[in-house]
Formats: C-alpha cells, structure tokens, sequence
C-alpha cells in the first residue's frame, strides 16, 4: 500500500510552549488510523499541524507533495478535510448551507447537488433538517453534519477530532459505524484522534499511541488492543 | 395629515441614506468586530470624485458607476494597508486607526477641494412624484435606487457561492478556513463592498446635505443609531433601524415642541443610548439558538 500522509519529526509551539517533540508517523492510502493518548498529549496538536493552524516544523508530506508552509484554506485543495473539535458548524446558517460550505472550493455544481443527496442518504436525518438553523441541532446531529460536511470535499483523506466527544455512547456507535463504512465504500482515508481508545481501536486497522508530543507506541490496532499491557499504562481501560 | 405623511415619506427617504450607511458599517463590523467610524468620510470622499468627474464632464450615472469600481478598489485598498496589520492588535489600537483614518479623509478632501459647500446635482430632479406634493422625485429615486441595492445584495449573499463564502468567513472564521475558504480576501471584499455602499449613501444625500468634507458627520451618527436599534449582528436590522430611524427623526423634529432641527441630533444620540441600556443585542440582533 502506497505511503498518502507521511510525518516526519514534527515539532509545534504555542507561543513559546512546545507542545509536540519531534513526532512521526505515516498514513497508508486507504486505510483508517487512530491516534490516541490522553488529554493534553498532543493529538489535536498532531491534526492542527497537518493543517497549517498551528506554527510548526518538521516535514509534512501529503501524496508526496509537501504541506508545510501552505495556508490552511490551500489545503483543503489537497483534498485534506478537517473536522476540528468542537465540529466546526456554522451554526447560524442551514443545514444545506453548511454542506454546500463543505464543497465550496469544487466546481462541479452537478456533482455538489447530487453529493448532497448522497449525504442526506447517508444520514436521513440531516434531510429532514435541511432547512433549519444547523445550531439547533442535537449534539450528535451536529456530529454527522460535520462529517457530511467534509464528505463533501470528497476528500482523499479526513482528520477527525474527537468525533466521540459528548456524545451518548448509542449515537457514537452510529457514528463510528458510518465511519467505518465510508472508509470501505468511498475508499476516503481516515485519520482519527480519539480518547474513547477502546472504540478507536475496534474501527481502527493501525493505531499510534502519543504521549507527552512523541510517539510511543504503535502498530496494528488489534495487536495493541489485546496487549494488555499497553491498555493499561497508556489507554486507561 | 398630509403633514404628517409628507414626513413620513421624507423620513423614509432619508432613511434609505441611514439603512446604507448602518449596512456598511455592520458589514465591516461583522467582518472584523470594529465599528468604522471613518465610513462617513469614506462616503464624503467618494462622492468628491464622483462631483470631480461630473466637473470633467462625465455624464452623472457613467460618473456614479466609475466611482462606485473606485470606491469598492479603495475600500479593499484602505483594508489591506492600514488594517490588515491591525488584525491581530487590541480594540484601542483599531479604534484610533480609524480616528486617523477619519482624520486623513477629512483634511484631504479639505485640501483637495476645499472646504466651501458645493452644489450636487441629482439625476431625478426635484419636481414633485408623480404629481404628487408629498413627495419629490429625488427622493423617491433615494428610495428606489436603495430598494434595487438591498435587493441586489440579498441575492448576493442569499444566492451565490460568493455570498455564501462571505457570510461563512464572517460566522466561524476558523471553520470557512477549513473548508477552503480564504477568510482574509473576504474581508477586504467585506470592506469593498461597504465602502462602495456608503459611496451610493453619499451621492444620494449630497443634493440634500450638500457637498463638503463634514457632510457625513449627521449622517453617520444616524446610521449608527440605526445599526445599534437593528443589531449591530444583523444586516437586516440595520437596513430596518435605518428607515425607522429616519421618519423617527422626522416625526420627532415635526411634532416634539422644541426639537425642530436643531435637537435632531441629539435625539439620535439619546436612541443609540436608549437601545444599549434598554435592549443591547437591538431589535434583530442575533439570538442564536444553540443546544448544548
């Protein structure tokens, strides 16, 4: 399988505070990998730097093309979508117009129509929603609208965080099982950050685990989810 | 009564010239969360150089749209230069940009064209509406040429990609980055279009106010007050505030003993004050309704 994400001794800073040390991993084409680690180990940090919204250094390598040093909004061109924490919606505008924003920098406008459909294929519920307030939706809705939202990119590769976060644990199985499938269906690449290690794990098929800006562990999500020992010094469960 | 209406169609016409001016400073305000105070300046100076290319003998609507293209580059231009590098500073640093920003308009259209009052034609004439002694044709064609400008920018940001790119820059910044959108060319676009507003206020009012470089002083007041009672979050507020101010003020200088014009002002200034203690968010400010 070809290398799609290949990061190479990363380094980010808040103002003088350095918050990753020297941190690499790479991202198959195809496949869906997880970050995990606890709070404050630098996950969001990881995807941030991916995309420009964080002052960094280090080598980023996208399909082979370099990222670094490119605006965060010329990214998205690479067809890298972002699903930040927090999930991002504008949530004074529709549903609709929150999907039409995710395909904004397409100009396929046959294609943006009919990858609404799909979306709302996808997640039933944002269809019946599609004229409202996108801030009056439930927390989980909210969720599928940001995922619908970078979807319609059609992007090569997505950067989740914490999709799980506040969600009832029904409605993250949900989303996780759509996740899955869009991964195997749409053949869109997926990079997680979770704290629900346990769940990441089951979606997963490659796994990396950071604490503290580096990198201490990874490999094939099944293995380290049976290795008791790396559940419970660095997952917690 | 036909007193009465007589001003509340006054009032409805300059009003227009107050919903133009509230739109302009609430979209820059939405862009960048400052208020601009030099808009009225702005304003002024561009209705100078559309009265420079009349006095070149360019015929008035060819002269009102050139100056409309000038005014929208010289709003970009006045973004890029002096506020883009303000992005990032404190509010106060902002706000003595634009008093410097005020200052400079101000002394040089002073310069260029001094500070006597000038004569500004209007292309409606002043003949009354229609037959009609209510109302006279320039006003009507104020009111007419801001209803197409109101029209043409909801389309704007209602309709198209553009539009809807604008208005994502301007609710979650962040977010529009992460789809792609360059957030900082929308808000010099932001500034364009304003500046190129208040320019249409400013050719407007001229007829009425008068050409001179302190012509948009009472007018800006105004448009503020209109901008604060419809929500400063709100175009369409202020596009309401602006009418409802306007025949307010009319209403009040007519039929209030002792206000007449000189107190017009000040009663401007008393509704701005009024709204922030009464009802700060104004009547349209934005509620957002949020599930947590």
């Amino acid at each position: 399988m070809t290398t799609l994400l290949n990061v190479k001794d990363l380094r980010a800073y808040y103002g003088q505070v350095q918050a990753l040390h020297g941190l690499s991993f790479s991202l198959s084409e195809g496949s869906l990998t997880t970050l995990l680690g606890a709070n404050g180990a630098g996950k969001t940090t990881t995807l941030r730097a991916i995309c420009n919204m964080v002052r960094s250094t280090g080598g980023i390598e996208f399909d082979g093309k370099p990222l670094n040093n490119r605006s965060t909004e010329s990214i998205v061109r690479f067809g890298i979508a972002h699903v930040p924490q927090g999930r991002g919606t504008f949530t004074t505008m529709t549903v609709e117009e929150n999907l039409q924003l995710g395909a904004i920098t397409r100009k396929d406008s046959a294609g943006i129509v009919s990858d609404i459909e799909r979306m709302y294929a996808h997640f039933p519920v944002l269809k019946q929603r599609h004229t409202q307030q996108a801030g009056t939706l439930s927390g989980g809705e909210q969720q599928m609208l940001a995922v619908a939202r970078a979807l319609m990119l059609r992007p090569r590769l997505m950067l989740l965080d914490e999709p799980s976060f506040g969600l009832a644990p029904l409605v993250v199985r949900d989303l996780f099982g759509i996740l899955g499938k869009i991964n195997r269906e749409d053949k869109v690449s997926i990079l997680v950050v979770e704290q629900n290690a346990q769940l990441a794990l089951e979606l997963a098929d490659q796994a990396y685990v950071i604490e503290t800006g580096r990198i201490v562990m990874s490999g094939n999500a099944k293995d380290i989810a049976n290795n008791e020992e790396i559940r419970k010094s660095y997952l917690g469960y | 009564m036909e007193l009465f209406t007589n001003q509340v169609l006054a009032g409805i016409a300059t009003g227009a010239i107050y919903a133009c001016m509230a739109l302009a400073v609430v979209m820059i305000y939405q862009a960048i969360d400052h208020l601009n105070f030099a808009q009225g300046e702005m304003a002024m100076f561009s209705t100078f150089i559309s009265w420079q290319l009349m006095q070149w003998g360019i015929p008035y609507w060819a002269a009102f749209v050139i100056t409309l293209a000038l005014s929208f580059v010289g709003g970009i231009a006045i973004e890029r230069i002096l506020f883009k590098p303000l992005a990032k500073a404190p509010v106060l640093t902002n706000v003595a940009g634009f008093i410097a920003l005020f200052a400079i308009i101000n002394s040089s259209a002073g310069l260029i064209w001094d500070f006597t009052i000038k004569q500004y034609p209007t292309p409606f004439g002043s003949s009354p509406f229609l037959g009609s002694q209510l109302i006279s044709t320039h006003q009507a064609g104020m009111i007419g040429v801001t209803v197409l400008l109101l029209l043409g920018l909801y389309f704007f940001f209602q309709y198209t990609k553009i539009g809807l790119a604008m208005r994502a820059a301007a609710s979650v910044p962040e977010s529009a980055r992460l789809v792609g959108i360059n957030t900082s060319w929308m808000i010099a676009l932001g500034w364009g279009m304003a500046t190129a507003i208040g320019s249409i206020a400013g050719m407007l009012i001229a007829p009425v106010v008068f050409l001179e470089p302190n012509m948009m002083g009472g007018v800006l007041i105004y448009g503020f007050a209109a901008a604060v009672l419809g929500g400063l979050t709100s175009p369409f507020g202020a596009v309401v505030g602006g009418f409802l101010v306007g025949v307010f003020e009319n209403l009040a200088g007519t039929y209030i003993p002792g206000v007449g014009n000189e107190l017009k002002l000040p009663i401007a200034l008393a509704l701005i004050i009024s709204v922030l203690v009464v009802k700060p968010a104004g009547l349209f400010g934005r509620h957002i309704v949020k599930r947590v």
